[in-house]
């Protein structure tokens, strides 16, 4: 890093927004991964040609710049792997319009996910992709990563939602893609940026869309005696057609983690729960709930329990979301996989990641999206113990071959990022990686945009590359 | 361009039988008159590739073609040597039922699909025009609106993977064969609407939606756009979960109406009653169906519709089919005809007025189909393709585009007399974007060997 280009850096945004100082930085080397990268310069725009600025500042210099929200990514998209600058997007946290008639609103990307829904739910609309830390991470974000959560099995992932955007290109240019009615006019640039990781655009503008609420909302918590039963129950439920709002599974283990920290009323005693959501208009809601309840009990669900009332709703679903949170509790460090298997396979699957956890010594605990085949396996391991360390990267790694091979895929929403760019070629041929380059390169050709993230930097094959977290 | 000495060496090496030369190629391959030099058609992705490297190597232009049935949207390829007919790839490699995900070769036609689907109660809400002969590569690659895209969205929103031939004539895959996931970028967006400029598509993987149980619709007639505008926009905003929704200008009534009958089809009253219409259409449980019927009942009254009607089923399949197939009976309305897809943030009577005042303004005929949030078809009617009707077709598109813009959307041509295309833009003019398009172009097809010229800004 210059003195030059921190002086040019902090004429443009003035000190309050500009980090250089080695213990400020120490706050953006990590997220909510097990990587780790420290920026040379942390910086907080305003404005989308301040962003602009920024970028073409960083490109005179020869620095390569990363793209920040509130960093709680899963597999180190924002962290910076090769120095150079941060821009965090914090401070462009404006919902800039809102056209309910339309259910559409304009947003800058440090506008955090659920702030979208508070603004706009008493006009019964809201924004539909909901993950775990949607009460902390930003849209930017969410766009960069293509994120989801539980909600995205009936109601899509963030492309789905997204109608436009505003970049800024990797030469400083201000670009638009998308349009306000959601059709593309020519190439669908808009779906391309869309999760592309921030390796080919910084996101400084998001139009979404809005969906309305439904009339009526079901939840319900299905409690197995068998992880097998849970599972074969979520394979009929898709096989029959029927599609939940949402359908998540934890397993008994898990269970206990989430009950000590948050005490969301989860059954101690068993194996497996399905926490499931139908909604719809009131007749669809019953219905569903009623078709969901007769296959769980077909697959001897012990019981079928409905939330009586919001207030009862909601601490299940506080137990859900905060369940990750209740995990690092534990164990010095835990690794969560995000693979995705066809959900006509996910009883195997299940089986045949408990096996793998016997063949390493781990137990490997289970909370995730069951109703779309998105995998989060946990492990559990001690980083000072390095042939554990040594045993966890080779289970986890063992997990994602088999989803792959499964027919599935390596991330389903948290992205590849630094975590997962080496076993791209799991699913990925040399063609494919040339045609991607191909494409990174039409706009980022000189990989000064968040490089080191997605393509693997090895040709070798899957070696996982995961730098334990120091501490509990 | 394909000489008979390049012709036959293509036929050397990919066998004879794959290769149709230009005297004995059908006209289906033409685009707005142009013919290529020779059809291919390949039977496996591998022989998709060596076709591609073949031009490559020699510098021909490819244009892939499913059915032909919308080859004239775009614009005509400025070079055409080979005609690329994925008809002959139509196999279904992958159905997981259990999963509700499909992966079918290109070539398969949209009804076989439908048929193959149906059996374990599924279906693809690719309800595209032309669905009889349609191939779900050409459906995709036209962009071409489905009539379901009120419930079920577009492509966009069920294409979850892909595989195709590039421009260097490999064999290349984006996305996957799982509802969800993230791994890589999804280039399969890329080529929904793309005309085939990007590549030549193998494969498509979609997820697929279980059949409903039960299905209605109904038709409510306005005496004018202000109730059939208000009328929606209430059903909007009741949250209903509708399948369809389309407005009709007394226009595009008398046309369905006529061509309903032409079909020996019973016609619901509505349509001739020489107001504005709106067809909707729903499905569910039969308790879930009866109440949206009892809304849109109640609705239709409160917005002064004129007449309403549910309609009973072979009816209701018979508007929803011809709906479907909109763009088909709407090119062939009149002699001479101008189709424009206009993609509006919103459409008000303020601009169902603009649209008309465009129609009065030129003394021409036309009419209006709204279909879904912001999708406008709007088609402008003369009896003959020449003189002083071609100059009043090309002024109603110019006006037409210029309303779009105005509004911040964008208008596409889908059809016009041949003349015209030449005269006027296909494409609402020059898109902000065209250098972010062309990236992309260059990038999947360096050489430029996929319909040249076809896209947007000459691309």
């Amino acid at each position: 890093m210059t003195t030059s280009l921190l002086r040019e850096l902090t004429s443009l945004l003035g000190p309050a927004n500009v980090l250089h100082h080695k213990e400020d930085l120490m706050l953006y080397e990590y997220d909510g991964s097990v990587e780790k990268g420290r920026p040379e310069v942390v910086v907080f725009p305003h404005t989308t040609e301040q962003v602009s600025r920024i970028v073409k500042l960083a490109a005179k210099h020869q620095v390569p710049i990363v793209g920040r929200g509130a960093g709680t990514g899963l597999s180190g998209g924002a962290l910076a792997r090769s120095g150079g600058v941060m821009i965090v997007f914090a401070r462009m946290n404006r919902i800039l319009e809102i056209d309910l008639e339309n259910q559409r609103a304009v947003v800058q990307p440090g506008v955090v996910n659920l702030d979208i829904t508070r603004e706009v739910e008493k006009a019964g609309l809201y924004f539909a992709p909901d993950p775990s830390s949607q009460k902390s991470c930003t849209i930017g974000g969410n766009v960069a990563e293509n994120a989801g959560g539980p909600h995205t099995l009936a109601y899509g992932v963030t492309a789905n939602h997204v109608a436009a955007l505003e970049l800024v290109l990797p030469d400083g240019e201000i670009v638009r893609v998308g349009s306000q009615h959601g059709d593309a006019s020519g190439y669908d640039l808009c779906g391309l940026f869309v999760g592309s990781e921030g390796t080919l655009a910084l996101v400084t503008e998001i139009t979404v869309k809005l969906a309305r609420k439904a009339e009526a909302v079901k939840t319900l918590l299905s409690i197995f005696d068998t992880v097998d039963d849970a599972s074969q129950t979520v394979a009929e439920i898709t096989a029959r057609g029927i599609t939940p709002a949402a359908c998540e599974m934890v397993d008994g283990w898990t269970l206990g983690v989430i009950e000590d920290y948050v005490h969301a009323g989860f059954p101690r005693d068993s194996a497996a729960v399905l926490l499931l959501e139908v909604e719809g208009l009131c007749e669809a809601a019953e219905t569903q709930a009623e078709a969901v309840a007769e296959v769980c009990r077909t697959h001897c669900a012990r019981e079928v329990r409905v939330a009586k009332d919001e207030g009862e709703r909601e601490l299940l679903w506080k137990g859900r979301k905060n369940a990750f949170g209740a995990l690092g509790r534990l164990a010095p460090s835990n690794y969560v996989l995000d693979g995705v298997i066809p959900r006509s396979k996910l009883p195997q699957a299940l089986q045949h990641i408990q096996e793998i956890g016997k063949k390493y010594g781990f137990g490997i605990g289970n909370i995730f999206h069951a109703g779309d085949g998105n995998l989060h396996p946990i492990v559990l391991y001690d980083p000072r113990d390095a042939k554990a360390l040594e045993k966890a990267i080779a289970a986890s790694e063992e997990i994602i071959r088999y989803c792959v091979d499964l027919g599935g895929a390596l991330t389903g929403e948290h992205g590849v990022g630094m975590e997962k760019s080496e076993l791209m070629t799991l699913m990925f041929s040399e063609a494919d990686f040339d045609l991607m380059r191909r494409v990174h390169d039409a706009f980022n050709p000189d990989s000064s945009l968040n490089p080191g993230k997605i393509f693997p930097l090895s040709k070798g094959c899957g070696e996982i590359r995961i730098k334990a977290k120091s501490g509990g | 361009m394909l000489t008979p000495d390049l012709a036959a060496r293509l036929e050397a090496f990919l066998g004879a039988g794959l290769v149709t030369a230009k005297e004995e190629a059908p006209g289906s391959f033409a685009v707005d008159g142009v013919l290529p030099s020779a059809v291919v058609r390949p039977a496996s992705a591998l022989e998709v590739e060596e076709i591609v490297r073949f031009a490559a190597r020699e510098k021909l232009a490819i244009v892939s073609c499913g059915s032909c049935s919308k080859l004239e949207l775009g614009v005509p390829p400025a070079r055409y040597d080979i005609a690329l007919d994925m008809t002959g790839m139509c196999q279904i490699p992958h159905y997981d039922a259990g999963d509700l995900t499909l992966s079918v070769d290109a070539g398969m036609p949209l009804r076989r699909l439908e048929q193959t689907l149906a059996e374990k109660q599924q279906f693809l809400p690719l309800a595209a025009p032309c669905f009889e002969t349609s191939t779900v590569g050409g459906a995709v690659a036209s962009g071409i609106d489905s009539v379901l895209r009120q419930q079920y969205g577009t492509a966009r929103d069920f294409l979850i993977g892909a595989e195709f031939v590039d421009g260097t004539g490999k064999l290349c895959k984006s996305g996957g064969r799982v509802v969800k996931n993230v791994t890589g970028y999804d280039l399969h967006k890329l080529l929904i609407g793309s005309l085939g400029t990007l590549c030549v598509i193998t494969r498509l993987n979609f997820r697929t939606f279980p059949l409903a149980h039960v299905s209605r619709g109904h038709l409510a007639s306005f005496a004018g756009a202000e109730g059939a505008l208000a009328y929606r926009r209430q059903l909007e905003a009741a949250g209903l979960p509708l399948s369809n929704l389309e407005v009709l200008s007394p226009g595009i009534a008398t046309i369905l109406a006529v061509i309903l009958r032409s079909a020996k089809c019973s016609v619901p009253q509505g349509l001739e009653s020489g107001g504005w219409c709106s067809y909707v259409a729903w499905e569910g449980s039969e308790a879930v169906v009866a109440r949206i019927s009892r809304e849109v009942e109640t609705i239709a009254r409160h917005t002064g519709a004129t007449q309403g009607e549910i309609l009973e089923k072979s009816a209701d399949e018979s508007l929803g089919g011809m709906l479907r197939e909109a763009f088909e009976w709407l090119r062939f309305a009149s002699p001479a005809v101008l189709l424009l897809r206009l993609a509006l943030p919103e459409f008000t009577t303020e601009v169902s007025a603009g649209l008309f005042d465009i129609l009065k303004a030129n003394s021409s005929r036309g009419a209006i189909l709204l279909r879904a949030r912001g999708i406008v078809y709007f088609l402008v009617q003369e009896d003959t393709e020449e003189g002083a009707a071609l100059d009043r077709l090309e002024k109603a598109a110019k006006d037409a585009i210029a309303l779009a813009a105005g509004k911040r959307g964008y208008a596409t041509l889908l059809h016009a007399p041949l003349a015209l295309k030449s005269r006027a833009s296909t494409w609402a003019g020059i898109p902000e974007n065209v250098g972010m398009m062309r990236r992309v172009k260059h990038a999947f097809d360096p050489q430029g060997l996929f319909a040249p010229g076809r896209f947007w800004g000459g691309i």
